[in-house]
Parts: C-alpha cells; sequence; structure tokens
C-alpha cells in the first residue's frame, strides 16, 4: 500500500463573529485507500492528543448522499474529481508531498459556523418557500392513476439527485443558488403532480433566494462543473423560462373565504 | 458474574412477567384490527389540536412524516435534529427501495403475502398484528410519495416500475434509481419543509435530545443541547414522539452515518422505556469489505445488485489466481449451490452466514480474506452494459470511486456489515413506550422486523409509523391525557437539566490520553467479534467481562478537549459512546438469555446439521423487553408472548 505525507493549510474560524486564518499542519501517513474524511479524522486525532483543537466539518453519511459535506480544496468545491463529494474523495488522487488549501464554503448567505463548517439553512428556507408539492397526508389517489412518461420521470429524477450540499453556491462567483433551486423547480415541474402550483413555486422560491442573500447567476457554469450530482445548467434555463412565464401569467388574487 | 436468568416458568409470577408487558392489540381477526382500533380511538376535536404540543425527535423517514403530518391535523409541533438540516437524516441513505403491496405486476402479491413474507423473514419474532398494519398500509404508502413528486422509477407506458428483492418471490419493490431513501425522505422532508414554512412546525436543527423528562409518570417533555452554542435547554409538550434511528453504529464500522447514535433512545430507556430484543441486530450481505486501521464506516452496496450479480468465491482455498483466471469449474457458487429456489436472493441473515462461513474455510477473496466476489459478467453479457449502467450506474460509481477499480471489468468485492437493528424501544400497537406519552416510530422501536428485517421494508416501517399510524394514535392517547398543562420551569425539567449540565462538565473536564473514537474502535470490535454475526456463550461472557473494563478506562482515561459552551464534536461523541457502551452490554446479556438462533441472531450452539439457525419456539418465542434499574444494576427482563395464529411457526427455508 502505498502511503505519503502531504502539507495542510486548514482555515480555522472559532464562531461567525470571530475572524478566521489558514493554520498548516503535516498529514505524515496517509494511505491512498482513506478517504479524505479519514485522512483529516488521523490529522484530528493527533491534533487532539496533543492539546490542539480538533478543526470541524460537517459530514455524516460518509458515501456521497446526504449532502452534509464539502469544502474547498484549492479552491475547488469537493476537491478535484468530478461528480464526487469530499466523503468519497478517496487519497489516490493526490500526490507524495502536495500542498492543499482547505477553505469553508465562501457565501455571504452560508456564514461560517466553525473552522470548515458553515450555516446551509437558507436552503430549507427556499424549500420551505415552495419546494414543494402541497399533498396532504391521506389525500391521495392511487399511483397507477398519475402516469408520468418514463423520459419525464427520468428527468425529473436527474434533478431531484441534489443532495443540497451547497457547492454550487461556493463555487459561484455571484454566490447564486440558481442550480439548488432550479433543481428542485425542475424536480417538480417535470411531473404531472408538480403543475398546480408550478408558478406559484418558481415565484416564491426566487424571491426566497433573493431575500436570503444569494447573487443572480450569469451562466458562468462553475456549479455543473462542481456539482457532485451532475446537475446539469439547462435546468436554470427551464427556471428562467417558468419564471419568465408565471411572471406574465401571474393571476389576481381570488377573494379570500367562502359561503360556507 | 453470574449469568443466570428466570427461565420463562418462573418468571410468571411477581412484577417482570409478560402479563405485565400488554400490546393492547386489538381484538377480531387480524384483517380488522385496525379498522377496529381506529374506530375505537378517541379523537381530538379538529378546533382543539392546536392546544396540544408533541415534540417530535429525528427528521428522518418516520420523523418528518409525523411532524409534517401531524402538522396538518394541526397539532403544535416541535422537530428536533442533530444536522444541520432535517434532510440529511440517515434514511436518506437507503439505497433500494420500498415495498408495497399493490401487485402491479400481476403475480400474485397480496397484503397477505407481504405480510406472511415480513413475518417469515423475521424468523417469527415479530409481533403478527403489527405486521399485518405495515403490509395493509404499504399500498397507501406509494401513494402517498406518488403525490407528493417522489420520482419512482416508471415504465414506457408510464405507470410505476417494481423490482424484486431478497427474501420474496414477487416484484414488489419501488424505487428510485439507487437512490429511494433519499427521494422518500426528501418527499418528507418537503412536506415538512411546507408545514415550518407556514408556522406549524417549529424546527430544531443541530440540536441533540440528552434526556427525556416524566413528570407523573408522563413523558413531558425533553432536555437539548445545541450543538452550535452548547446551550442546554428545557422544551416541555403534552407528548414526546422519538425517530431517532438505530443502534448500528455501537458496532463503530457500521454502514450507519457517522452521527446515527443512540443516546435519545437510550436516555429515554433510562427514564423507564424498555428496550426490546437489543441482540436483533442486522447485518447485510453487500458492502465493500473493511480496507484499514483508519477506516470510519463501511458503505453498502444495495442489496437489489444480487438481482443481477452472482456470488461466489474459488473452490480451492486460498486460490491466488484473479478472478478472471479462475474458469466456472472451479468457482463456488455457494448460495445457488445451498439455496436453489432463492439462490441469490436468499434474505440477509442467510447471505451474510453464509458468507462468514466460506471466509472463515478460508476461501474469502481480497486483502485480509474477508470478501467474496459479486459477479455481474452474465448479467453484462446477457442484457448488455447499458442495461445494468441505468439499474445501477450510481453504486457501480461509488464502488469504482472507493475502491479504485472498475466493476464493469472485474468483480466487486464485498462482505457483511452492521446495518440495521431490528431490536429498540418495546412499544405497543399503538407505538407507545412504557412511558406513557412517549411514542416511538421507524428503526427506534422494535416491533416490526421480529429477528431479521427483509430489503426495502425498513422505508415501508419508517413511512407507515410516520404517515399512517401515529397521528392516529397519538390523539388517543391526546384525548384522554387530561394532566395540567407543564412549563418547562417544572421541578423535574430543572433537575434533568442539572443532570445534563454536570455530565457536560465531567466529560470536559477528562484529559487523559486516548480519543472518543479509540475506545469507540475497541468496543466496537468487541461487539463485532462476540455479538456480532456469530455468538457463543463464552464469546458472550468475555465479551461481558471486557465491556465494563474498557468502559472504566474510558472514564478515566479518555481526552475531550475544548469546553461546554461551544461546537464541540469530541464531546458529543463521548456521550453517544457513553451511552453504547451501556447498550453494547445489554446486546450481549439479551444475546445471552436467548439460547436460540433465529434471524441475525445466530448462536452457535443453536444450529441444524447443515448449519441453519435453530429456533426454539417452546421456549424463545417472546420479545425479551428490559427495565433498566440503575446504574451498575442488573436490568430486569419482561416478556412479551408472540402469538402466531395466523402464519404458523415452521422452519425457514429458502432451499
Amino acid at each position: 500500500m502505498r502511503t505519503f505525507s502531504l502539507t495542510l493549510n486548514v482555515w480555522r474560524q472559532k464562531s461567525a463573529s470571530e475572524p478566521g486564518k489558514f493554520v498548516t499542519y503535516k498529514a505524515p501517513n496517509v494511505s491512498e485507500h482513506m478517504s479524505f474524511l479519514e485522512m483529516l479524522d488521523v490529522v484530528n486525532d493527533d491534533l487532539i492528543l496533543t492539546g490542539g483543537e480538533p478543526i470541524v466539518f460537517d459530514h455524516d453519511c460518509r458515501e456521497g448522499i446526504c449532502g452534509s459535506c464539502g469544502f474547498m480544496i484549492n479552491g475547488i468545491a469537493h476537491g478535484p474529481n468530478r461528480a464526487t463529494t469530499v466523503c468519497q474523495l478517496h487519497m489516490r488522487s493526490f500526490k507524495d508531498g502536495e500542498e492543499l488549501w482547505l477553505e469553508p464554503w465562501r457565501s455571504a448567505a452560508f456564514p461560517v459556523v466553525k473552522d470548515l463548517a458553515v450555516d446551509r439553512s437558507a436552503f430549507d428556507r427556499v424549500i420551505a418557500a415552495g419546494g414543494f408539492v402541497t399533498a396532504p397526508t391521506g389525500s391521495a389517489v392511487d399511483g397507477n392513476a398519475i402516469l408520468v412518461p418514463k423520459p419525464d420521470a427520468d428527468l425529473a429524477m436527474d434533478a431531484a439527485a441534489c443532495i443540497g450540499c451547497g457547492a454550487c453556491v461556493a463555487s459561484c462567483p455571484n454566490g447564486s443558488a440558481a442550480l439548488f433551486s432550479a433543481a428542485k423547480i425542475g424536480h417538480l415541474g417535470f411531473l404531472p403532480q408538480g403543475q398546480p402550483e408550478r408558478d406559484n413555486r418558481v415565484l416564491a422560491m426566487v424571491e426566497q433566494v433573493t431575500l436570503e442573500g444569494f447573487g443572480h447567476c450569469t451562466s458562468t457554469g462553475e456549479c455543473e462543473a462542481v456539482c457532485p450530482k451532475g446537475i446539469q445548467i439547462s435546468y436554470i434555463a427551464r427556471m428562467n423560462r417558468d419564471y419568465l412565464k408565471a411572471s406574465i401569467a401571474k393571476r389576481p388574487e381570488a377573494s379570500v373565504g367562502g359561503s360556507g | 458474574m453470574p449469568l443466570d436468568f428466570p427461565t420463562p416458568s418462573s418468571s410468571s409470577t411477581g412484577s417482570s412477567t409478560s402479563g405485565t408487558l400488554d400490546a393492547r392489540i386489538p381484538d377480531g381477526p387480524i384483517e380488522k384490527k385496525w379498522d377496529t382500533r381506529r374506530f375505537e380511538m378517541k379523537v381530538v376535536n379538529p378546533a382543539n389540536k392546536r392546544k396540544y404540543s408533541v415534540i417530535v425527535v429525528g427528521s428522518g423517514l418516520a420523523g418528518a412524516s409525523a411532524a409534517a403530518s401531524m402538522a396538518e391535523l394541526g397539532y403544535d409541533v416541535h422537530c428536533f435534529c442533530f444536522q444541520d438540516s432535517p434532510r440529511r437524516a440517515h434514511s436518506i441513505a437507503a439505497q433500494g427501495g420500498i415495498n408495497a403491496a399493490k401487485n402491479y405486476q400481476n403475480d400474485g402479491d397480496s397484503v397477505w403475502r407481504l405480510f406472511y413474507d415480513t413475518v417469515k423473514g423475521g424468523d417469527y419474532r415479530a409481533r403478527e398484528a403489527n405486521v399485518y398494519r405495515l403490509a395493509q398500509i404499504s399500498v397507501n404508502i406509494i401513494d402517498q410519495c406518488v403525490a407528493q413528486g417522489v420520482p419512482f422509477a416508471r415504465e414506457y407506458g408510464g405507470t410505476l416500475s417494481n423490482r424484486s428483492f431478497g427474501g420474496a418471490q414477487v416484484s414488489r419493490t419501488f424505487y428510485a434509481r439507487g437512490q429511494t431513501g433519499q427521494q422518500l425522505l426528501l418527499g418528507a422532508y418537503q412536506a415538512l419543509e411546507r408545514q415550518i414554512g407556514a408556522g406549524k412546525v417549529k424546527m430544531y436543527p443541530r440540536t441533540e435530545m440528552l434526556d427525556l423528562v416524566v413528570v407523573d409518570g408522563r413523558a413531558r417533555g425533553i432536555i437539548t443541547r445545541n450543538l452550535v452554542t452548547g446551550k442546554t435547554e428545557a422544551h416541555a409538550a403534552d407528548a414526546v414522539v422519538l425517530g431517532t434511528g438505530g443502534y448500528g453504529n455501537v458496532f463503530h464500522l457500521s454502514t450507519n452515518a457517522k452521527g446515527s447514535n443512540a443516546t435519545a433512545s437510550w436516555r429515554a430507556h433510562k427514564r423507564g422505556a424498555y428496550f426490546a430484543n437489543p441482540c436483533f441486530t442486522q447485518i447485510h450481505p453487500t458492502c465493500i469489505p473493511v480496507a484499514g486501521d483508519y477506516q470510519s464506516k463501511l458503505t453498502l452496496m444495495s442489496e437489489s445488485l444480487r438481482n443481477d450479480g452472482r456470488i461466489w468465491v474459488p473452490s480451492k482455498k486460498g486460490d491466488p489466481r484473479s478472478p478472471s483466471q479462475i474458469p466456472e469449474s472451479e468457482r463456488d457458487y455457494y448460495l445457488e449451490r445451498r439455496y436453489p429456489a432463492f439462490g441469490n436472493l436468499v434474505p440477509r441473515d442467510v447471505a451474510s452466514r453464509a458468507a462468514k462461513l466460506v471466509c472463515d474455510e478460508g476461501r474469502g477473496v481480497g486483502p485480509g480474506g474477508r470478501g467474496v466476489y459479486l459477479d455481474f459478467a452474465d448479467s453484462i453479457g446477457r442484457l448488455g452494459e447499458n442495461v445494468i449502467r441505468e439499474r445501477y450506474g450510481n453504486l457501480f460509481d461509488m464502488y469504482a470511486r472507493i475502491t479504485g477499480e472498475n466493476p464493469y471489468k472485474v468483480p466487486m468485492r464485498i462482505y457483511p456489515a452492521i446495518h440495521y437493528t431490528m431490536g429498540g424501544l418495546w412499544v405497543d400497537y399503538d407505538l407507545m413506550s412504557t412511558i406513557p406519552g412517549m411514542f416511538v416510530m421507524g428503526e427506534a422501536n422494535f416491533s416490526d422486523h421480529g429477528a431479521n428485517r427483509l430489503g426495502a421494508s425498513a422505508l415501508m416501517q419508517g413511512l407507515a409509523d410516520g404517515y399512517f399510524i401515529l397521528p392516529y394514535t397519538i390523539g388517543n392517547y391526546l384525548a384522554q391525557s387530561k394532566g395540567p398543562k407543564i412549563e418547562a420551569s417544572h421541578s423535574a425539567f430543572q433537575d434533568a437539566l442539572k443532570g445534563v449540565k454536570l455530565a457536560t462538565a465531567k466529560f470536559v473536564s477528562s484529559r487523559g490520553k486516548r480519543t472518543v473514537d479509540s475506545f469507540h474502535r475497541e468496543l466496537g470490535k468487541i461487539v463485532w467479534e462476540k455479538c456480532g454475526m456469530a455468538r457463543s456463550r463464552t464469546g458472550l461472557e468475555e465479551a461481558l467481562a471486557r465491556i465494563p473494563e474498557l468502559r472504566e478506562e474510558f472514564n478515566s482515561n479518555v481526552m475531550i478537549p475544548g469546553s461546554g459552551e461551544e461546537m464541540n464534536r469530541e464531546l458529543e461523541k463521548a456521550g453517544r459512546v457513553a451511552d453504547f457502551f451501556e447498550l453494547a452490554e445489554l446486546m450481549c446479556f439479551d444475546a445471552l438469555q436467548r439460547n436460540e438462533s433465529c434471524g441475525g441472531h445466530f448462536r452457535e450452539e443453536f444450529q441444524t446439521p447443515e448449519g441453519e439457525a435453530l429456533r426454539d419456539d417452546e421456549a424463545f418465542c417472546y420479545a425479551a423487553a428490559w427495565e433498566y434499574k440503575g446504574q451498575n444494576e442488573r436490568q430486569t427482563l419482561h416478556r412479551e408472548a408472540l402469538s402466531f395464529d395466523n402464519v404458523h411457526l415452521t422452519q425457514r427455508s429458502y432451499k
């Protein structure tokens, strides 16, 4: 088994309100079979036992699906491998003696919590604004009563694969959440179940995105390049079309209340 | 340490009898039980629901679906999760699918068949009435999820697609590529976010439950720690619901997420909730083998791969050849050989044990000889690489990323790993624990899977509990519990807060020489070796001698940097590992008292001449529910007798 050593420059920041800085660490005896996070586990073990404070990073499933993990490695979200979260990135992708710079997602809408961990609750609020189908429990018709052409189901699934990690925002020069919101809008917009609320959804989500302080999309395409789930920016184009149509077609508010 | 247990007959007197453990199953034929209960139940008037507050701990399939559904009904819901967002709960990692008795494939499936398969798959240690209800509700779950926009796989005509799964001979599994758990969770999460946005649910992310508060014998709230600020807080409510998942991480290496823990369940146990069947743990047969000491978790490869992959090892011991050099005649497709009827689709416990057996014989492959091949060459030859890519593309990619090998060309290497825990907090038919007012759902409870869970059944259970069972049964409880409103200023809350703060203070003053992880790893190794895929009296007694020693060292020699008033991951882990120590001991006690083999609990002393699990239905046809009696005190065993009136007890056979 190949082992080697690395130099890590890691962003350390105690909390959102305190300034941060890079601190340099050595990672000796890195095995090529380790995941990137396992390499950091070993660095942390050393830090703990030598009186230091371990580096905080978010992680949970370590199989690329929960979306907890993610930070910049040498300026690239989730590191050098395409379509790979940092927990699935393995050390065989690095060379002996390499120097790496690890930074948290940088975005006004994602304040740093500690070290490499950031607060992505803005994403939850964007979903809460309209990223759903209103289907109260118990009100559903039989599953096969709603036919979905396979190509539409596949396109919906491609978009639904988003894990909400925030890499798209972090790598966008504008800190835009367009790919994230477009993925949800695309997922639900390709399905018949998503049609009744399609206009409201796009208007409400885009409004929330703006309120959260995310920037605008200028089609630089960085988001697509780093997305660990390979979500395509064509969904952003589709979102923009939906937004335009919904803005033009915006209906007047119906009167409230009923006769019951 | 004396290791005697009361025999079933001797326990029929006194407080620890099965008679005291009444599951409150409705009378009547099994098909009518759930209807009967729903009609019997008291309901809370729609206008009054908002006056009742409910705490939901956990935001996975069970927690999110329950929180959303109760908020839709009008309850005042407070939901807690330790992750930074409810969308990250570990349900998200489930790959393969969700079962439902829809019979869309016209292959003879029915509620009764799903019920039968699940009871048999659980090796006759599940509660029949619960399983039947689960099978009934399974069809509603699919409808609900489709309505939410879950992008299930479809046929060209637009209908829902199905696949088959281990332990079943019909195609009843619904799936969304290899990301079914993710898509179902996002459906529930979106429903939950809708309620959060509407102000009906207050969400507390990055918040961990550290104690349950019981007032006058009823669960009335929880104590939490804010994982960002370190602040401990008391939350009062009219009922508490746990959907906090299983305890697989007691083994350290498991397919669970790193944060998955048993702390909420265990602290509730210490407050009086019985813990049932802790020794029923599931080993999943298809995981990527361990690569090194630094290994932090194991990765599951969906069981659905067994539909198209063939499992084999070389016929010869220690065969050094690469798989492509081994001719057909020198390969042992051991599952197909031993179980011709089910072949590679035998249930998980059977497949796992068979893999262990061939590796114990020295025929394992890969580093350390702990692995078997899962080979897709035949399927790729028959269907083409594209079809295989469409079915399992993301799994193949994941395998390649982790191992650096291309599974389209070289067979995968797999080995069993801990994946799920069937045991959990004891609940009655209404999902209420032995503490009135505390309910337990999903993997955190014990009721539906017996001694072994069939594939694609965990998602089904989590959503059945959360969408369609708890929202009704909790109303029945609330409608009848006319207690006074309790505020978090009540002395019971203040006492519990004090206890939590003391425990935190003790941890953060620990400046020993070993990390929390090093203890966890060592504990996990003991439990894996002695209470894992195979157990024996000697091994369990060794574990019961070793665990307290290690716990002692943990208490005196663990190193926890930092303070309690900040984000402190070592402190979080220390609390969870402390609970794993106690739970590991209970698992071993439970495994020791169960002098039989069933499902995932394989006692080497109890097997058939062919090496299959040998149950003892005369003596052990019960759920073992343990009552906490205090630190270092032996827990008391209560028995819930299981009766099988609809599925007859037989030796499970997949031959």
